[in-house]
């Protein structure tokens, strides 16, 4: 059939009275049924495999994957498959944006699991705000958000430094510098540590923070010197941790009696800097490669069979694995017909589930999850031993330094 | 007193990384002329060398020298008879190629080598830290300190003591005549590249214990670099050493009053007011137009 530029206009004319009147319609009625089709579940897999953060991110779309595949060789949700559409956001947060509109818009995803850094989970958070689909976040953040359209399964600034400051005051002393990238992750961070260590009687004796991508710590070693601080709180990220700690190395200080305590130091970054530069400092996270539990074995065994012998699991490849099992149990809940973005955030209110690092759940109220805080020290073999493991799991609130602000289900509240 | 004494080593050593980053480059722009924005990539290429070395044959930092000396050089020669040399009185064009090749080299180490970051070890003799006049040091910045000052007593004996320098300093003055005095003009250059690319590479391996080594690495030094050699003057080797001195001073002193973030902004100010009053730069090498 040829088209000719006159029965071509013809039939788009016809096709957009269509659908101004009758295609939105049909659209919105059949939409629980459309998204649950012939057996399958469709979802977004959002983690840059490519640019500045490809390699981190790649290890949580390796890990989401991971459990993809596992449900669906158990037998799927019901019955039905998780089909994973891949997207690579090549660590841009315009192209996470525009990625993560293909995913919602366009495949119908009825979730999408995804990002690793702030900016880009801001980047796609106006998406699914307008669409009111699922955005399942693994990392560890600074907290201050409240969005019903995020599932956030990683730490907030109370889970990760509520048992850790106490304790470092306790074991080394009361005088902190704290050291971080600029931008906002750390300066929260530092604001709620700030916050613990005024109700705590400890002092802050600098606060300090160095380029995104700075490798150059002579100066911050010169103070850090002449300060005498008993912690070095650190909450650099990147290619700057591995510099930091080989120069802190280098020039001679000693993580007995002035040890870095660390919010970002994963097995990921210890493997960068080598072993011998990370062992003595504390790292603080619900997950910790040797934590040990049958759960967490299972997971790093499979994980390694999958992937590779050599590569380690750590606290954001460990969230990116539980959530979609999360995902799971939610969806199990509603019938076919009823699968959708807003049914399968209010199954997943107060879900629980025996994660790696222990028995986790989601707030009913502000879609946090309830995790486990260990404090740990790096050894020299590149793995870290865990020192101590929190009682009871503890609550995410993600206003802690912001006495006044809960997050509800009714968003954020103030006063 | 003591005080005084820790900024004036901080800053020498990090002037001192900052002359090893940018001498090479002091050679290959300043003397040459060229705009080689793959001089960062050169630097990650030596890094990664050393790495490679340390890794599959067991060979430690200080025996690896050489070799990554002579195979960035190399590499720097081929770079420079099969791209640069067809470019040189195009220098627009000159930019554009090297940022190519640039990139190239930073994808191919990606997919050879992997996008993680990677690390070199210290030799254990040089982790230890030495006291100078009662200030504390670590031993491997003073290491690096006197390396960088044997390469530029070497590299200025090059210059200005040998053949090779001279017939150098001939051609680049003026090309034409000097040609026409017996001086094969492509060798010079080609040699002075593959110099300017071997120091490179002798610079990413003496930083890689200090810093990360990833395959992005090349672009942070390469702006340092050409900061270095514009502010100190082009064609002025001593105004290389003045300059990044002055600079690694300044960075130190400002971060100690301030933080890195800020005296980074304030040295790039200082630079942009500087160049804007002394467009040539501090020093100015005698050259007749």
């Amino acid at each position: 059939m040829t088209l000719k530029r006159r029965t071509f206009l013809q039939g788009a004319a016809a096709a957009s009275v269509a659908a101004a009147t009758g295609f939105p319609h049909i659209w919105s009625k059949n939409a629980g049924l459309a998204r649950a089709q012939g057996g399958e579940i469709k979802v977004g897999v959002l983690f840059s495999l490519t640019g500045t953060t490809g390699i981190i991110e790649e290890s949580l779309n390796k890990a989401t994957l991971l459990a993809i595949e596992e449900i669906n060789e158990a037998g799927g949700i019901n019955g039905m498959r998780i089909v994973p559409i891949v997207e690579d956001p090549a660590s841009d947060p315009a192209t996470f944006a525009e990625k993560a509109r293909k995913l919602v818009v366009g495949d119908r995803c009825v979730s999408v699991f995804g990002s690793y850094t702030s900016a880009s989970r801001k980047a796609v958070l106006p998406v699914f705000e307008r669409r009111d689909n699922l955005y399942w976040y693994p990392t560890l953040y600074e907290g201050r958000e409240c969005s019903k359209n995020v599932i956030y399964t990683g730490a907030v600034p109370n889970q990760q430094q509520d048992e850790f400051i106490p304790w470092l005051f306790e074991n080394f002393g009361p005088r902190f510098y704290l050291i971080g990238s600029n931008y906002i992750y750390p300066k929260e961070e530092n604001n709620y540590c700030r916050k613990l260590l005024a109700e705590l009687g400890g002092e802050v004796v600098d606060e300090e923070y160095v380029p995104l991508g700075h490798s150059e710590f002579s100066s911050v070693i010169n103070k850090i010197r002449s300060t005498q601080p008993n912690v070095i709180f650190s909450t650099v990220v990147g290619d700057s941790v591995v510099a930091f700690h080989r120069q802190y190395r280098a020039a001679g200080l000693d993580p007995e009696t002035m040890p870095m305590a660390s919010l970002t130091t994963s097995e990921n970054e210890v493997a960068a800097m080598g072993g011998d530069a990370a062992a003595g400092h504390f790292t603080s996270a619900p997950y910790f490669m040797v934590h040990d539990s049958p759960e967490n074995q299972r997971f790093v065994e499979a994980y390694q069979r999958r992937w590779g012998g050599d590569k380690v699991t750590h606290f954001v490849s460990e969230p990116s694995y539980f959530q979609v099992y999360l995902f799971k149990q939610a969806v199990e809940k509603l019938a076919a017909s009823d699968i959708d973005p807003p049914t399968i955030r209010e199954a997943v209110r107060g879900e629980e589930l025996m994660a790696p690092q222990g028995r986790i759940r989601i707030d009913p109220d502000n879609l946090h999850a309830w995790l486990w805080p260990k404090i740990a020290v790096a050894r020299s073999d590149g793995q870290f031993e865990v020192l101590r493991s929190s009682s009871d799991w503890l609550r995410p609130d993600p206003y802690a330094a912001y006495p006044g602000q809960v997050c509800t289900v009714n968003g954020l509240v103030e006063g | 007193m003591e005080f005084f004494l820790q900024q004036v080593m901080t800053g020498l050593s990090i002037g001192s990384i900052l002359l090893l980053v940018a001498l090479g480059l002091a050679l290959i722009y300043g003397s040459m002329g060229v705009i080689n924005m793959a001089h960062g990539e050169f630097l990650m290429l030596g890094a990664y060398s050393t790495w490679a070395l340390n890794t599959f044959f067991g060979l430690g930092l200080l025996s690896s020298l050489v070799f990554v000396f002579l195979l960035v050089g190399a590499f720097g020669w081929a770079v420079e008879r099969g791209v640069i040399r067809f470019l040189y009185r195009r220098p627009l064009d000159t930019i554009l190629a090297t940022w190519g090749i640039g990139i190239i080299l930073q994808q191919v180490v990606r997919l050879s080598a992997g996008g993680e970051l990677r690390y070199v070890e210290m030799p254990e003799v040089l982790t230890a830290t030495v006291s100078i006049l009662g200030v504390t040091v670590p031993g491997y910045r003073v290491f690096v300190f006197v390396v960088v000052a044997a390469l530029f007593a070497l590299t200025w004996a090059l210059m200005f003591k040998t053949d090779f320098g001279r017939r150098l300093r001939a051609v680049v003055q003026d090309r034409d005549t000097a040609t026409c005095f017996g001086v094969d003009a492509d060798r010079v250059y080609s040699l002075t590249f593959a110099y300017g690319a071997g120091l490179a590479g002798l610079a990413g391996a003496l930083v890689a214990p200090l810093k990360s080594v990833s395959p992005e690495m090349g672009t942070a030094y390469v702006v340092d670099a050409f900061f270095v050699v514009v502010l100190g003057g082009v064609q002025s080797l001593f105004g290389t050493v003045v300059s990044a001195g002055l600079l690694g001073q300044l960075t130190g002193s400002l971060a100690w009053v301030t933080n890195d973030t800020v005296a980074k902004a304030l040295v790039l100010v200082a630079i942009v007011v500087i160049i804007r009053f002394r467009p040539q730069g501090l020093f100015v090498a005698k050259v007749r137009s």
